[in-house]
């Protein structure tokens, strides 16, 4: 019985210790020291969220790049990825048909090495990132969807090599682009030249400059 | 591989290394009472906890009392943590007004959490308040990898002991752990974290509009502070469905190197202190250097694998539940850290791994997580296979098998048996019965020798209190729900009653001076000789099993035979 009362006081101790104060405390310190990244690095544009620069989102249109595909459709309530073996019938079926539809999408060379993240699902269904190869694959694409001229199109590829990230500290990680960055800039790069804002959905062509007010 | 990745693979191991010592000498100095930096800071916090709970710091317990302080202090955890989760709706910090959490769900995960599985059936983000990721998760991430720091201790003692049935104080260990080892770490590593981009906050979920116009909900919630010592306690339990592959819990490569780092650090750093407590920094050297060999091997074998071609997907990189800015050789590099250290976060899905790739991780686990293993649990685990070197080494050479001074008797290798044989008997049985019965075959996943591999990996997660799974298996039922929570129990206490048996046993037992004829145990003969046993004891136990699922899965693979 005394090792009973002693258990739950200890237990009621460090619950106050460890379960209150600790993340209190942390909370206090970061919410002075990383603000921002400690509220999700969230991506504002005017009174409007548009997005976490850390969690990826669905690009299926024309006129952006296109995510990796997804096991939630990068809904993340809640994360998950396809758990799929390698032996799985549907998962080879699934990369046969992703490869196809690549092709198709993109107009690209049927023997073009498509780099395997656009054909497999990430783990968290979130992954916010794409190869920079990845990207390059798709810019003809865009280019005519957009009606882009040579001019905004170089200025694409510039921006492409201006976001890709290097493994960090040189030394950690993998070479990789944040898409949704990549897709605002290039909202940004036609909407700087007053030429189009175009309505993912019905692929209408507007000369408005701000893309993100519906 | 490219270049980058040898680098990084170095760095990780030289890193690891490098703060084996320095982190374990400050732990020898903890855990003997010697004066340390952490005293200034938080000495008073150490007196606060004995006053607040009504503890005499200075008595020392047989292993008996030692042992039943331990299962009544986990019982009382395993209970609270049972109520907080079934009344969470009626608890405070719950801005996604989540529901009650069911019976059979909220039994596994206080299993789960108290025996430092941390084994997840449920979704975090869709599941648990903050309440219960504060006040319950949290808690036990702290007390339980604490418990298995005082299970350590009292072992060193009764290695160390000369004739004494006193093996140190269960609320001491308890609380110097906690308070001097776990608490500091998880603060620096949060902040860190933080730094990198991990959330840490108290908001509502937010809802924003995307760039093609849908509607997202991100999560949000106090992670990092989770995160920290859920990588640092061996843990594994995620603040999100998808663990540490999730952005908001790993955002970046460096974010990822420091949550792989703070897997091994704690469990590497201890065979140090070992060494030191015992009087010999050889014997810890010798430990640390058997784990580490395995680890390498296994790591080697699942790299090759993973790197392979294959006739189903030709040369393609198999990114399938994997993460772009962590691409595959720091997948695998967590995947065998995770699984040999009794962690079981992940940054990738195991399931999609290749075949051979998700074996090692199984085998990892198999071999009794003691490949550095959990906080405390994996230097206990080796020192059970150390004793059953001794003994094996000892019948060959006809001559009573000692260790460290100890004779090796018929009731300490009886105990070190039943330690190896009981998890194993559940990974094995539960297996069996979940691959024949409905309610277990109904949750699988993949079809073929795969699904088969959901199961053993379940099971052998459970026993071996590590928490990561094949996770396609549908494990939030009743049945995977009880027959995991009921693995879990008997794989951790099963292993720690036995082995503070055998500290008390051997605390009592004199220490007989080194001679000529001693058996040495701090040389590159006894860590062969350790390696083999290791290796044959888990290869006879789940060689059978591992045919029928991984290896199988691998030759039909080959054949490219889908399924």
């Amino acid at each position: 019985m005394k090792t009973l009362i002693t258990s739950i006081r200890i237990l009621l101790f460090f619950t106050i210790l460890t379960g209150i104060v600790y993340p209190l405390f942390v909370t206090g310190i970061v919410q002075f020291a990383f603000k921002d990244k400690a509220n999700g690095s969230l991506i504002v544009k005017g009174n409007n969220v548009i997005g976490s620069k850390l969690i990826g989102q669905q690009f299926d249109s024309t006129i952006y790049f296109s995510s990796r595909p997804s096991a939630v459709s990068y809904n993340p309530l809640p994360s998950g990825g396809s758990n799929l073996g390698i032996t799985n019938l549907k998962l080879k079926r699934t990369v046969e048909e992703r490869k196809l539809s690549f092709i198709r999408f993109n107009q690209v060379d049927g023997l073009t090495d498509i780099p395997s993240e656009m054909l497999f699902a990430s783990a968290s269904g979130l992954d916010p990132h794409i190869s920079p190869k990845a990207a390059l694959l798709q810019v003809d694409r865009i280019a005519v969807a957009r009606k882009f001229s040579s001019v905004q199109r170089s200025r694409l590829n510039e921006t492409i090599e201006n976001l890709t990230e290097k493994p960090q500290f040189y030394i950690f990680g993998e070479e990789r682009i944040n898409l949704l960055m990549l897709n605002i800039e290039l909202d940004k790069l036609s909407a700087a030249d007053h030429i189009f804002k175009i309505d993912a959905f019905s692929g209408k062509v507007y000369t408005k400059s701000n893309c993100y007010k519906h | 591989m490219t270049t980058l990745d040898y680098i990084q693979l170095i760095v990780f191991f030289s890193v690891l290394t490098g703060l084996t010592p320095i982190l374990g000498n400050f732990m020898y100095k903890v855990f003997t009472g010697q004066k340390h930096f952490m005293l200034s800071v938080y000495g008073w916090l150490e007196k606060l906890t004995y006053r607040a709970s009504g503890i005499d710091p200075r008595k020392e317990t047989d292993w008996k009392s030692y042992t039943f302080n331990l299962l009544i202090f986990n019982l009382s955890g395993l209970v609270f943590l049972f109520l907080i989760q079934v009344f969470q709706s009626y608890l405070p910090l719950n801005p996604a007004n989540l529901p009650d959490v069911s019976w059979h769900s909220a039994f596994n995960t206080a299993v789960s959490f108290i025996t430092n599985t941390n084994w997840q059936g449920y979704a975090g983000e869709t599941t648990l308040s903050y309440f219960v990721q504060m006040l319950g998760l949290t808690v036990q991430n702290f007390v339980s990898a604490a418990t298995g720091l005082a299970v350590i201790l009292a072992m060193i003692r009764g290695l160390s002991n000369k004739s004494s049935e006193k093996l140190g104080n269960f609320w001491v260990d308890l609380t110097r752990s906690t308070l001097y080892v776990l608490l500091p770490l998880s603060i620096l590593l949060s902040v860190t974290l933080v730094g990198q981009g991990v959330v840490q906050n108290f908001k509502t979920y937010d809802t924003v509009q995307t760039l093609e116009g849908t509607e997202q909900i991100l999560p949000m919630g106090p992670a990092a502070s989770q995160i920290a010592i859920k990588q640092l306690g061996t843990n594994g339990g995620g603040f999100f469905n998808t663990n540490s592959s999730h952005p908001f819990e790993n955002p970046t490569p460096f974010s990822n190197f420091l949550e792989m780092l703070a897997i091994l650090l704690i469990p590497a750093a201890l065979t140090f202190t070992y060494g030191k407590m015992v009087g010999s920094v050889r014997q810890g050297w010798t430990i640390f250097s058997a784990m580490l060999i395995l680890l390498l091997a296994g790591l080697s074998i699942s790299l090759y694998a993973e790197y392979s071609a294959n006739p189903v997907f030709g040369h393609l990189a198999l990114m399938e539940g994997k993460e772009t800015r962590f691409g595959i050789t720091n997948s695998i590099l967590w995947a065998t850290s995770t699984s040999a250290a009794s962690n079981g976060s992940v940054n990738a899905m195991h399931d999609s791994l290749s075949p051979l790739s998700g074996m090692v991780a199984m085998i990892n686990i198999m071999l009794g997580e003691i490949i550095f293993g959990g906080v405390g649990a994996g230097m206990y685990g080796m020192i059970i296979f150390v004793i059953l070197t001794v003994f094996i080494a000892g019948l060959m050479v006809g001559r009573t098998p000692e260790y460290l001074g100890k004779k090796i008797q018929a009731f300490e290798v009886q105990m070190a048996m039943l330690a190896i044989l009981l998890p194993n008997f559940v990974i094995l049985l539960f297996s069996a019965i979940a691959s024949v019965s409905n309610p277990g075959l109904s949750s699988i996943n993949n079809t073929g020798p795969h699904g088969f591999s959901e199961i053993l990996y379940a099971y052998s997660s459970a026993a071996g209190n590590n928490g990561s799974a094949f996770a396609g298996l549908n494990a939030n039922t009743v049945f995977y729900n009880l027959t995991l929570g009921i693995g879990m129990l008997i794989g951790r206490f099963g292993v720690i009653i036995p082995v503070l048996a055998i500290a008390g046993s051997l605390g009592k037992k004199m220490i007989t001076p080194t001679s000529a004829g001693t058996f040495r145990t701090d040389n590159w003969l006894f860590i062969g000789l350790l390696i083999s046993v290791i290796l044959i004891v888990g290869g006879l136990t789940h060689f059978p099993a591992l045919s029928l699922g991984p290896i199988v899965e691998h030759i039909l693979m080959n054949q490219n035979i889908t399924f």
